[in-house]
């Protein structure tokens, strides 16, 4: 029975399970689907994901949601190499330690970013006032700034001299505030540095591929139609802006 | 030497680690870290973390933070009965899912409920606008509704016949907003015969004690009268909420 990974890859944790996957030659069947159309809330997804959020896997009968579970589960059933995810005690504390701290962290900031330069005054035309557009540049920096002082110090990858998951989780996350315009790495070496590195060991070609959707995020806002995201439009506005 | 255990039982995460601890037998010292009065802000509390969060774990040289992942290194190092965190591979998944997910819904959704009844008023001097306090309410109860449909079901525990780390993380994010005077439990009784479970099984004596100083969270306004609110705090919170 086959593995199914429902993705879109406008999604960071999308990215991260589609190229640990890919990395790690998983053979998969790719269900491609569209966020921005509101599958997520169709009745057929609802019996993959009651979560209603992407990704979500199906291995055989088995459903499982959150992209931190997914590859934890992937790398332990594929038996991957041992840095994604080390069986060492303290470097396995490690990469959890990021995992936990990333979802309140970049991963929150990161997206506002996204929706606040971009998706929010392109697609749903509404205006972001400038405290909170400055508010929200202001928590991105500290993030990174924590990134750069206590996640990465000197080290190649976060863990250490080997790429784990938390370097894939970490990096999907900065560039979707990239896919919105903004220059996350502009004044920041160590961290360009440090994403080169991870380009590298993923691989640029399949790094590229998992990112296409996002870097063309600016051009396709473009094309959207404001009507169709009326839906979405109160739940954002209220979850972003209030 | 022995673990340190730096904690401040006002807060969610230093419960489910003292919890842990407590139930499984593992020595530590209890290092009191006093979040009203800004000490997670010092420079003596910086040299142990940065992050300026509890809980933090000191085990010899080893610093760690964030609780799921120290939960996770305790039960690893501690060799805690397998039921906390599963060794098989689909039941463990069920539990990291629940801990990913909840990051970002029942422990957001009832730290601001918490903040919102327990301790702006009482920073502030004024109670927090209705129409923000309906809709951070609003999200607590999707949250709780999520929890039952999917998380829950008609299980005696989250994953199943037996108590793991997912039903200890839930149950002190859900005492948050209990302690303000929400009694998140009246009214769903499928919960409510949860968390009298997950409390039989945790120890009423141990789950009473962790509990002890939120539960006497009205007392907040005092403890601030007397020690006065360092301004930067102040401001934090404000801007936190804004």
């Amino acid at each position: 029975m086959s593995l199914e990974m429902y993705l879109d890859l406008f999604s960071q944790p999308c990215r991260s399970v589609y190229i640990f996957a890919k990395k790690n030659d998983i053979q998969f069947d790719y269900k491609k689907i569209s966020l921005f159309e509101g599958y997520q809330y169709s009745e057929e997804y609802g019996k993959i994901n009651l979560l209603r959020k992407v990704p979500a896997i199906k291995d055989g009968d088995f459903c499982l949601a959150e992209s931190v579970a997914i590859m934890l589960y992937l790398a332990e059933k594929f038996h991957t190499p041992d840095h994604w995810y080390p069986a060492d005690l303290q470097k396995c504390a490690r990469v959890n330690e990021y995992l936990s701290w990333q979802h309140s962290a970049i991963r929150i900031h990161g997206s506002k970013m996204f929706w606040f330069k971009l998706l929010i005054p392109k697609a749903l035309e509404v205006e972001i006032p400038k405290e909170k557009m400055d508010n929200a540049v202001e928590d991105l920096n500290a993030s990174l700034n924590l990134f750069e002082e206590k996640f990465l110090q000197d080290r190649p990858f976060i863990v250490g001299d080997q790429i784990s998951l938390a370097d894939l989780v970490a990096i999907v996350e900065i560039m979707q505030p990239v896919g919105a315009g903004m220059d996350v790495f502009e004044n920041r070496p160590k961290l360009k540095a440090w994403k080169d590195r991870v380009r590298a060991e993923i691989g640029a070609e399949l790094f590229d591929e998992a990112h296409q959707a996002i870097l063309y995020a600016q051009e396709a806002v473009k094309t959207m139609d404001p009507k169709k995201m009326e839906h979405f439009k109160p739940k954002i506005l209220r979850y972003f802006l209030s | 030497m022995p673990l340190e255990l730096y904690l401040d039982l006002h807060s969610q995460p230093c419960r489910s680690v003292f919890l842990f601890a407590k139930i499984n037998k593992i020595p530590f010292e209890f290092k009191a870290v006093d979040l009203s009065a800004g000490e997670q802000y010092g420079d003596e509390f910086g040299k142990v973390s940065i992050i300026r969060k509890v809980p933090v774990l000191k085990d010899g040289d080893f610093i760690l933070t964030e609780s799921i992942a120290i939960l996770q290194y305790l039960a690893a190092k501690h060799h805690t009965p397998d039921h906390w965190y599963p060794a098989e591979l689909q039941k463990r998944a069920r539990v990291d899912e629940f801990l990913s997910w909840q990051h970002t819904n029942i422990r957001t959704h009832g730290s601001k409920v918490f903040w919102f009844r327990g301790v702006l008023p009482a920073v502030t001097g004024a109670p927090v606008p209705k129409e923000k306090m309906d809709a951070a309410v609003e999200d607590l109860n999707m949250s709780l509704k999520t929890f039952e449909d999917k998380f829950l079901q008609s299980r005696p525990f989250i994953i199943g016949d037996q108590i793991s780390v997912a039903d200890l993380v839930a149950i002190v994010e859900m005492m948050q907003p209990v302690s303000t005077g929400l009694d998140v439990f009246q009214g769903r009784p499928v919960l409510s015969e949860w968390r009298d479970r997950v409390k039989k099984e945790i120890g009423v004596e141990v789950f009473d004690e962790a509990h002890k100083v939120i539960m006497n969270v009205d007392t907040l306004p005092q403890t601030f009268e007397n020690k006065g609110l360092p301004e930067f705090l102040k401001l934090r919170i404000q801007k936190m909420f804004n």
